[in-house]
Order: C-alpha cells, then structure tokens, then sequence
C-alpha cells in the first residue's frame, strides 16, 4: 500500500529533475539566509549558481555534528523564528545536544513522510499504533505521532517506560502495530510472558523499529517473540527524524529513501570521497525540502551502502543497506574495528541466548580487554560446569572469527543486565584514554 | 530409582548462597543433600531438597535461573571399601561419571553418594544387577 504513490513509484528521471530543482533552491536558501553556510561556501569558491546538475552537490563543503554545535542553539536556522513552531533537540549524550527547528510547512511534510513509512511497514488507517517512542525533544514520539494520525490511523501515545502498564494497554486496546526501540520491544515481549501473556495472543501484528543500530539476528529474535513483522525505520534529528527511509514490508531488505525529500550520498569514511552508490561507506544526506532547518551534506557517521536494485515493492526510490553501526559507537578494541552490532549478531545466533548483553572494555596495562556478559537463561543452563564453559568458549571462538578480536564471555545471571526503556546501552567503557 | 535435583546457577558474587537459602527457609525447604562446582567466574549450586518442584518454582520467582536434572542415589557401606565396589561397577560397565557427591544418613551406619551419569537408565540397570542398593526419590526427600 502507498500513501503517495505518484512520487514513491516516480520514474528515476523524473525524480532526478525534481531533486535538482529543489538541491538549486535549498543551497540558494542556506547561501542566502544562514551565514554560517555562507561563508563556507565563500571558503571554497561555490555559488548557488554553480549547482547546474545533482553531481555538483560535490562541490559543497559537508555539514558535521561540530557545525551544529558552534552554532548551537539557533544558528543554523533558515528562517526567522516567528516561523518555528516547534524544536527537538538530540540527547546530547556525546556533548552539547544539536537542536533543530521546524516551520508549519516542515511538520506536515515530515507528518507525510512519517506516514508514508507506515504504510510502506503495512499499516493502514485501520491500525491501532502504540507509539512507545519517548515524547519531548527527543524527535521519535512525536515525529511517529504525527505521521500515524496524518495516516488516519488510531495512535496510543503511550511514550516510553512503565512496562508493566504498556503490555496492559496494548493488550486492552488490541494494539495491531508497535512502534519503539528494537531493544524496548524485547523488554515488552519479556513482561507479557512475565505477566502471564502469550505474546501471540496480542493483536500485533507488525512493528516499526528504529533510533538504534540492530543486527539481522535481533530482527529474527523480535519476529519470534512477538509474532510480528519487524520492520526498520531509520531517520535522524538533524535531517528530520524518523522517517528519512524505510524498509518495505514486501523485502525486508533495504530502506527506501524518501528521495523527493534528502538527497543520499555515500562517503570514504576517511577521505570523504564521494564513493559509487553501491560501495560501503559514510552515509550523507542533504535536505531539498525543509525550510527552518535545511542541511547541505550532513555526514550521519552512519555506515551503509545504497542498493540500487528495482524493489518488488514497486517503490522507485533507492535503499539503503540496513544500518548496524554507527561511528560513533565503533569500539577500537586492539586496533580492530568493532560495532556492538556485530556482537550482537554472533550471540544471536547462539541456540538459547537471550537479548541482553553488556559489551565492556577496559585496558590492562596497555592491552584492551574486550568482555561480554550475557545472560544464563533457562534454556542455555546445564548443571554440568562442562557444557557452560563450552558454550562460553564457543561464543568467544566465533567473536574472533568474525571480528579477529578475543574476548571473555562471562555469564550473568539472568536480569543482571538492565532491561532498555528506549535507547539501549551496550557499552561500559572503562578505559581512561 | 531416579531422584530429581535442582540446579542453580550464581554468579561469583558475595551473598548469593545466603540468599538462595534465606528463600529456601521461608518458604520452608528442607535441604537433604547439596553441592557447589565453581569455576572463576560462576558456580553451579546442586540441591536435593524435600519438594523439588516447589523449590525450582519460587527461586523462578524470584529470578534464578533454576534447571531439574535427574540423578541416582547409590548406598554404600560405611567401611573402608564401600565406595572403591561401587565404582569398580561403574568402571567395568565403563560408563563415565559426569559428577559425584556424597552425604550421610541420619543413622550414620551408610554413606550415600548422589550420581549423575548420561546414561542414567543403563547405570541404573548396571547398579541393580551388581546389587548395589539405590535409594527411590521418595526416600531421599523424606530423609
């Protein structure tokens, strides 16, 4: 099902002109309403004119977490603010938070676009969609909300925490999608069997997940708990919120960019070279449409690639690859590169092990030390000190594998690990660098 | 002639044995036979107690991840060599012991060793046929 299919099925050529016309005007607003963006466009020697086809957005200077901050809090803004009507800020858990700004124009676009990923994750104005996206300036609760009613669908804006009280509203209301955290959705699947309730006795049938990195194995590991589908959102305060791409319910595979709205780019993650579509890298994103905050060649730290494959779907607008990692949670254990998500993967894929894993580094003299906790569930115990030990050593056998990395998996009794009511933390990192 | 007990898994941490007894006692839980392996890092706490089910259940409750094994409870002669003829059994029908732990009746007069093997029903027959007296889950619980 399509909430606006004349521009998600839209020919390629004809959604190129679009983005052109529109990349024109957001690099002749910023050059002309936000000094900052001015005079690094000065800097390098680029005038609005200069764009004369999408290729020349190369010729940008990008946009960075950093930018965001020295012009912290309102610098960055487009339009005067008389014309903004609401702010979200990030977490500010890496530094001082980014705040972003959106006119009347920019909600009931990003409302659109919210709604179309709903429909691309199959659901419909029929649904019942318990939004348990945290609400305030974090973007995902009222980003979803918007897009959920503007798709005539019942929203229950239950927010974030109080687990015990969701399952009973889910459960009462006959809740058919859910959208939260991948890790949150596992806390509610393990309160409803704590709370005596079969998970497949729920109206559920589909959820949205997104706001944290997630591997394939997570996926499958949700799917079975809850008897869902589970379906990735992606999206980022900085270039709108949730709803910047999605993954069709018909694949699975890939996020459709919402490409008559951010133009995607991907990057060397060290030499930021613009890459070939189809190569791993940085991904970049550059906003045609918002008004209060546009951003030119915002750099996500986000890894992907996009498939530029036809979709089954019937959706024109390319993909990109499913997100496990960002670069700000890469770990260098060693000096190998490490995502929690490829952890997660590997003990995912253990017969048995449970969701909940504690990732903590630490340095012993100058040596890291990678160690993993995880949790002993009823199914993974034996009474035989032999059949733990070999499972601890399969697990590490197969992080190093994958990763080249060793590492100490030690088991934990089970709810030793905290329980996620949004945002998960995977990582204690100990070391004083 | 299978008697069940329940296993326990801890992490190495102080007070954790105080706890799981704590529950055990107010829940009242007679403890017949017991025994902790521990490695670095965890241990695996081994009981026989008086109702097994109930007692696998409430440290469910309370968050314990409990499993139930089946084991054997062999009597041997407290005398020098009342052991060595059992396990002479187990050798010549070389089956392994995969653990072993013993405790005492309140007689005194036997010893009595709780055995866990994987081929439990074939040790069973092996002990019986070389008249080695096994104990029924009834009589253990009730000791």
């Amino acid at each position: 099902m399509f909430f606006d299919k004349e521009y998600e099925c839209m020919p390629r050529e004809a959604l190129a002109a679009i983005q052109l016309k529109r990349l024109q005007d957001v690099v002749a607003r910023v050059y002309d309403n936000v000094p900052y963006y001015q005079a690094k466009m000065d800097d390098v020697g680029v005038k609005p004119a200069d764009i004369k086809e999408l290729a020349d957005i190369q010729k940008l200077p990008f946009t960075t977490k950093e930018d965001l901050r020295k012009n912290y809090p309102f610098g960055l803004f487009a339009v005067p603010m008389d014309e903004v009507v609401r702010i979200h800020a990030s977490s500010g858990t890496t530094g001082q938070p980014t705040v972003v700004g959106y006119t009347k124009a920019d909600i009931k676009m990003w409302a659109g676009l919210m709604a179309r990923s709903l429909c691309a994750a199959g659901a419909s104005p029929k649904d019942t969609i318990h939004n348990a996206y945290g609400y305030g300036l974090f973007t995902g609760g009222l980003g979803a909300h918007y897009g959920a009613e503007a798709l005539g669908a019942t929203v229950v804006p239950v927010s974030g925490g109080n687990t015990k009280r969701q399952v009973m509203v889910m459960r009462d209301f006959k809740s058919t999608v859910l959208l939260c955290t991948p890790s949150y959705a596992l806390n509610l699947a393990e309160t409803m069997v704590e709370q005596g309730i079969d998970p497949s006795e729920m109206a559920l049938r589909v959820g949205v997940f997104g706001a944290e990195p997630w591997s394939e194995n997570m996926r499958s590991e949700i799917q079975d708990k809850l008897g869902i589908k589970a379906i990735d959102i992606y999206g980022l305060s900085e270039i709108m919120g949730p709803g910047v791409s999605i993954e069709c319910v018909e694949e699975q595979r890939g996020l459709h960019v919402m490409e008559d709205h951010f133009l995607p780019e991907i990057v060397h993650p060290d030499s930021f070279e613009p890459l070939p579509l189809g190569e791993k890298g940085e991904l970049v994103f550059t906003t045609l449409t918002k008004q209060a905050f546009p951003v030119i060649r915002y750099r996500t730290k986000d890894f992907s690639r996009i498939i530029t494959d036809e979709c089954s779907c019937g959706r024109t607008f390319y993909r990109m690859e499913k997100v496990t990692g960002r670069s700000d949670d890469m770990m260098i254990i060693r000096g190998v590169n490490v995502f929690p998500s490829q952890i997660e993967h590997v003990l995912m894929s253990v017969e048995g092990v449970e969701p909940h894993y504690m990732i903590i580094v630490d340095r012993h003299g100058s040596l890291d030390t990678l160690e993993v906790q995880v949790e002993v569930s009823e199914s993974l115990f034996s009474d035989k000190i032999n059949t733990l030990e070999n499972l601890t050593k399969q697990i590490q056998v197969e992080i190093k594998d994958l990763l080249g990395v060793s590492c100490k998996v030690t088991l934990v009794e089970p709810k030793s690990i905290q329980r996620s009511e949004g945002k998960a933390q995977r990582v204690i990192d100990k070391r004083k660098i | 002639m299978k008697v069940e007990q329940i296993a326990i898994f801890l992490e190495n941490k102080s007070g954790r044995m105080a706890d799981i007894t704590a529950i055990l006692a107010q829940n009242g839980i007679n403890i017949r036979a017991m025994s902790l392996a521990d490695t670095a890092d965890f241990g695996i706490l081994r009981l026989i107690v008086n109702d097994t089910e109930r007692a696998r259940q409430i440290l469910k409750e309370n968050g314990f991840t409990v499993g139930t094994t089946e084991v054997i409870v062999a009597e041997v002669e407290d005398k020098p060599g009342g052991l060595a003829r059992v396990l002479q059994v187990i050798k010549d029908g070389n089956l392994n012991i995969e653990y072993m732990y013993a405790f005492t009746q309140k007689s005194g007069e036997s010893g009595l060793i709780i055995f866990r093997f994987d081929e439990l029903d074939k040790a069973i027959d092996m002990l019986l046929k070389s008249d080695v007296r096994l104990l029924s889950g009834e009589e253990v619980y009730s000791i």
